[in-house]
């Protein structure tokens, strides 16, 4: 049997606004993923804490508070130094395309704008997962 | 779609050079490595084949966590409670580890698991391990692995730990088995749900909480609860009852006091011992049942004559209890044969 | 024959019914199933004189005001506010140069979190979506050289919405301006914190207090001012339903009522200062029908629940905001036309002022041009479109008669729900707004999956080639610089004696009952910082986390 994808769910920044972040968790639970829910006003931090403990997959963020080109480079940062290398870092909000090849040339998986599909977001996640479980030897 | 897909080329190889394999795991886990821990946890839940040799490579250093059941119906408050105790635990030199369940769909398999959500800022503290996990197919409170996570955790060198389920019903047997302290949790509005499972939670509750005590009923439910307790014999231990709000933290250190006082009983009456025998039996049993009933359905050979013997029942020539019988006449012989190859070539011990 | 009964009597709905549709979804934006034809039938036992009644007369379901928009346009309100209180200042001097009577305020991320501007976990965010207020010296600055006896100013503020009017109050005494001279609102609506934009502080209990402190206050000593804005507009953001923003909307309002009540205010006193907003969506009709329903509830309510004798008390006036939610990056423009339909509906619905966004909001701060033709679009409906000549066009219809009646009654299931709780806060502490709304969110998204529900340029019409042109908000570090400067020069520069009096009295009254507007009047005067009012009161009223629900 496949091991199961483990998904964080963050959202960091100030603001309250959790509608995107819980329409996709409850679709990544939809699509027999296990979502790990740490909600709002997450720092970087916090976030690879909880992604080291939880020993997930995938960390997806939710940034709308325009603080992205900040926030994705210090979790990325953050993982490297636990060790979390592995785990892919992806996520939406409102980021331009420029912004958006920036953040994946530094090492962010595929990040969504906004009226991208849910279905989408979660076969990307499973192919990317796949794939790195292949190369790692699982 | 704004976004446009970087090419193979752009995505830098992020992957570490060597992929860790389980001995460079345990020997990070031994230097205290969270993410060693929380892999081998994973290894250990998804039951995959090397979770035996962890477990058994890590069994000397379990046993020093006090285990802490904490189950009561959804909405009691039972994550604030715990996030209450863990507060009180790392200022008194604790290192708390907590395992929280929740439900997994049995349609997709996939699960929502929202406790860290109600924990404060002291699920980032050094000396605290938070780990969620979907029930899995579990029918009880707990994961089918909880008791070996919890072990990994204790072995990691957790001084306690709290093993939060994702609600009464069927899961009270399943806490109270794998803990030593079972606690209820309770909320003034389940006064009438309660009666009908009063009964079962008389038999398991060591220590109850009626949480959310501001709220009209509470009084009224303690009292019943007493009531419930005075009815009953007790053996030396008469759970206490305390009123909490875990939100504003009352009565959550009567309720840690509480706790070590139950534990100090436990170790007075050899009761600790007795439930960690009685933890281990099961858990010996489980294996030894796991290991045959794996071998006995193993090379698909019995589950093929299970499936012809079908046939032949619906042909109105076999009996179920026939077949079953002939079954297990030859489940034996496959695996006395099996044994007896093995004793002829050894094959090399695994893990 | 089709469509006829026994009788052999032909009846509409049927016949109608009786014809093959086309393939589509005909239920409302928020899942309402319609009839292809509504008919007297459908208004059984209603009752013109006891439903609609006449305009500016109970139940006010044709609308607040006797002749509408015959008398007066509704206010044209369009909210800004950005970077230090200094470049704010300048805005708002412009805006009151060219006519403008009124200011509306937006505020920061930190500040709307009660944090200071040199707080950690403010970094990168002060100034960035609206002004960063952290003390007294900010709220001079913003309305330096601007008398604010003489405008009405509204404050989009919620958690530390206390204290920061106290702010506004104490730099208008420094200006000579008597408190009881004030105009404007302040936000203040906690509850909906909860429900949806998730932006509080304090647990549910504490915050309550705190906005019935501010009603009490408005009522005895600001009579000009209206101390809390009831919000459903968060609530559809969040993904609710119509019926659940009108529900959830209206029985926090009702929460607050009883709550004031409760404190020994006579209803009359204070009713006529509370003021809703709501949003409108696209679902034209959904929506009218939202707001007559609201009007109707409300007047019914507070006669007869809570017992107010005054017209002014029974009268639900209310702001709306066009669907943040609604509006689509791709194909921008588009979202002109989204906004016309639903500032529309607000028309049509008896709104008494209207914000339109533009059509570049999804994506960033809007420019000029956007906000200009947001604001022209809210003219064309006012003086070229006609609508604005009769009131309430559109009673008797009677799909509108129905709708609106059946809102009412699903409005009501939900207030029979809230209360089996206990009330709105017990509700909200298990979860159950948030697990309403996020169900319905969630529905709505997969709808839109499935091309069930379409949104044009993004499930359908969409053009392949698109390249949508997001623009980089420059991160301006000067204004973070300067409100740092500031703070710290506060710091130094008061009298730190009386600021450290003034927060532990705050704090000392905060673990009694009494009102603590003084005690934060005092604070304000004291130059005591946002972070620090809130930090103290924090202390005695502990953090709050949110169930966690999905």
């Amino acid at each position: 049997m496949e091991e199961k994808i483990r998904v964080l769910i963050a959202k960091p920044g100030l603001d309250g606004h959790d509608r995107g972040a819980r329409v996709v968790a409850n679709s990544l639970r939809d699509a027999g993923m296990e979502v790990i829910y740490a909600g709002l006003q997450q720092t970087p931090q916090m976030i690879v804490n909880a992604a080291i403990q939880e020993d997930v997959d995938v960390v997806a963020l939710s940034i709308l508070s325009g603080a992205h080109m900040t926030i994705f480079p210090r979790v990325l940062q953050l993982l490297h130094e636990a060790g979390a290398d592995d785990v892919l870092l992806t996520g939406g909000g409102i980021i331009g395309p420029e912004e958006m090849e920036e953040l994946q040339r530094m090492g962010t998986g595929r990040l969504f704008g906004p009226g991208a599909s849910l279905s989408e977001a979660a076969e990307y996640i499973r192919e990317e997962v796949r794939a790195r479980r292949a190369r790692r030897g699982d | 779609m704004a976004s446009r897909t970087a090419t193979e080329d752009d995505i830098p190889d992020t992957e570490p050079d060597l992929v860790p394999s389980l001995d460079d795991l345990l020997l990070r886990f031994d230097e205290g490595s969270k993410r060693a821990a929380a892999r081998l946890i994973s290894i250990v839940e998804e039951g995959r084949p090397e979770a035996l040799a962890i477990l058994d490579r890590l069994y000397p250093r379990v046993g020093g966590a006090i285990r802490v059941g904490v189950t009561g119906p959804p909405g009691a408050g039972k994550s604030t409670l715990a996030d209450r105790l863990v507060e009180l635990l790392v200022r008194a030199g604790e290192k708390p580890g907590i395992v929280a369940v929740d439900p997994t769909s049995p349609f997709t398999g996939g699960a929502l698991l929202g406790d860290r959500v109600r924990m404060g800022p002291v699920a980032n503290h050094a000396d605290v391990f938070f780990r969620s996990l979907g029930s899995r197919g579990s029918l009880g409170g707990l994961s089918l692995h909880t008791a070996e996570v919890a072990d990994v955790l204790d072995a990691f060198g957790c001084s306690w730990l709290l093993l939060e389920t994702v609600g009464v019903g069927q899961s009270e047997l399943d806490v109270a088995q794998k803990a030593h302290t079972t606690l209820v949790v309770l909320v003034p509005e389940s006064g009438d749900g309660i009666q009908a499972m009063k009964a079962g939670l008389m038999e398991i509750a060591d220590i109850f909480v009626v949480n959310k005590a501001d709220r009209a009923g509470a009084e009224k439910l303690l009292e019943e609860i007493e009531l419930s307790i005075d009815l009953k014999e007790w053996l030396g231990w008469r759970p206490p009852v305390f009123l909490t709000e875990a939100r504003g933290g009352r009565g959550v250190e009567e309720l840690h006091q509480a706790l070590l006082a139950h534990r100090r009983w436990l170790e007075e009456h050899g009761m600790l011992q007795q439930k960690r025998r009685q933890a281990l039996e099961s858990r010996v049993r489980d294996l030894v049942e796991d290991v045959l009933h794996r071998e006995l359905w193993q090379n698909g050979t019995l589950l093929q004559s299970l499936r012809d013997g079908l046939d032949t029942i619906e042909r109105g020539e076999d009996s179920p209890y026939q077949l079953a019988r002939a079954l297990v006449e030859q489940g034996r012989a496959a695996l006395a044969v099996r044994r007896a190859l093995e004793r002829g070539h050894p094959r090399e011990p695994k893990g | 024959m089709p469509g006829s009964d026994r009788s052999g009597k032909r009846d509409p709905k049927r016949i109608v019914e009786s014809v093959e549709t086309r393939d589509a979804d005909f239920t409302t934006l928020s899942g309402e199933t319609l009839d292809a034809l509504y008919t007297a039938a459908d208004l059984d036992g209603f009752d013109e004189k006891r439903d609609l009644g006449i305009p500016g007369e109970f139940p006010f379901t044709r609308g607040p005001y006797t002749n509408m928009y015959r008398g007066r346009l509704w206010t044209m309100r369009q909210f800004s506010g950005f970077g230090s209180a200094r470049e704010s200042n300048e805005r708002y001097k412009y805006l009151l140069e060219h006519g403008g009577t009124g200011l509306s305020v937006a505020f920061d991320m930190p500040t709307l979190m009660g944090l200071d501007p040199d707080h950690e976990r403010a970094e990168g965010e002060v100034g960035r979506c609206g002004v960063s207020i952290s003390s007294l010296r900010d709220m001079e600055t913003l309305f330096d050289g601007i008398p604010l006896q003489e405008i009405s100013t509204s404050m989009t503020i919620n958690g530390p919405a206390a204290f920061v009017w106290a702010l506004y109050v104490a730099a208008a005494e420094k200006q000579g301006a008597p408190r009881s001279k004030l105009r404007g609102t302040i936000q203040n609506d906690i509850l909906k914190e909860y429900i949806a934009q998730k932006e509080f502080i304090y647990p549910p209990e504490p915050s309550m207090r705190l906005v019935v402190d501010t009603i009490e206050f408005a009522t005895n000593e600001m009579p000009l001012f209206h101390p809390v804005s009831i919000s459903g507009y968060h609530i559809r953001e969040a993904g609710s339903t119509a019926v659940q923003e009108l529900a959830f909307t209206l029985s926090d309002g009702f929460a607050y009522v009883e709550a004031a009540i409760e404190r020994g205010l006579d209803v009359d006193a204070f009713a006529p200062r509370l003021s809703f907003f709501f949003n409108a969506h696209s679902d034209f009709f959904e929506e009218i029908c939202k707001y007559r329903a609201a009007r109707r509830i409300y007047a019914q309510r507070m006669r007869d629940r809570y017992g107010a004798r005054s017209e002014n008390s029974w009268r639900l006036r209310f702001h709306t905001q066009t669907a943040g939610c609604s509006l689509t990056a791709q194909q921008p423009e588009n979202n002109i036309v989204r906004v016309a339909i639903q500032a529309l509906s607000g028309v049509l619905g008896g709104t008494q002022s209207l914000h339109t966004n533009s059509m570049d909001e999804t994506l960033a701060l809007p420019s000029d041009k956007a906000a200009k033709i947001a604001l022209r679009t809210q003219q064309i409906i006012a003086h070229e479109t006609g609508v604005t000549n009769v009131v309430d066009p559109l009673a008797g219809s009677y799909f509108v008669e129905a709708l609106t009646n059946r809102m009412q009654q699903k409005a009501e299931d939900y207030f029979r729900q809230i209360d089996a709780f206990g009330g709105v806060v017990p509700a909200i502490e298990e979860g159950f707004q948030q697990r309403e709304i996020g169900r319905a969110a969630y529905r709505y998204q997969q709808e839109l999956e499935a091309r069930r529900k379409t949104m044009v340029g993004v499930t359908d019409f969409i053009e392949a080639e698109e390249e949508v042109e997001i623009p980089i908000l420059k991160i301006d570090q000067s204004t973070e610089r300067e409100c740092r400067a500031v703070i710290a020069d506060v710091r130094r520069s008061r009298d730190n004696e009386r600021a450290e009096q003034a927060l532990r009295r705050l704090r000392a009254a905060a673990r009694g009952t009494e009102n603590l507007m003084p005690h934060l009047l005092e604070c304000a005067h004291a130059y005591v910082t946002v972070g620090e009012a809130t930090d103290a009161m924090q202390e005695v009223f502990g953090a709050y986390r949110e169930p966690a629900v999905f």
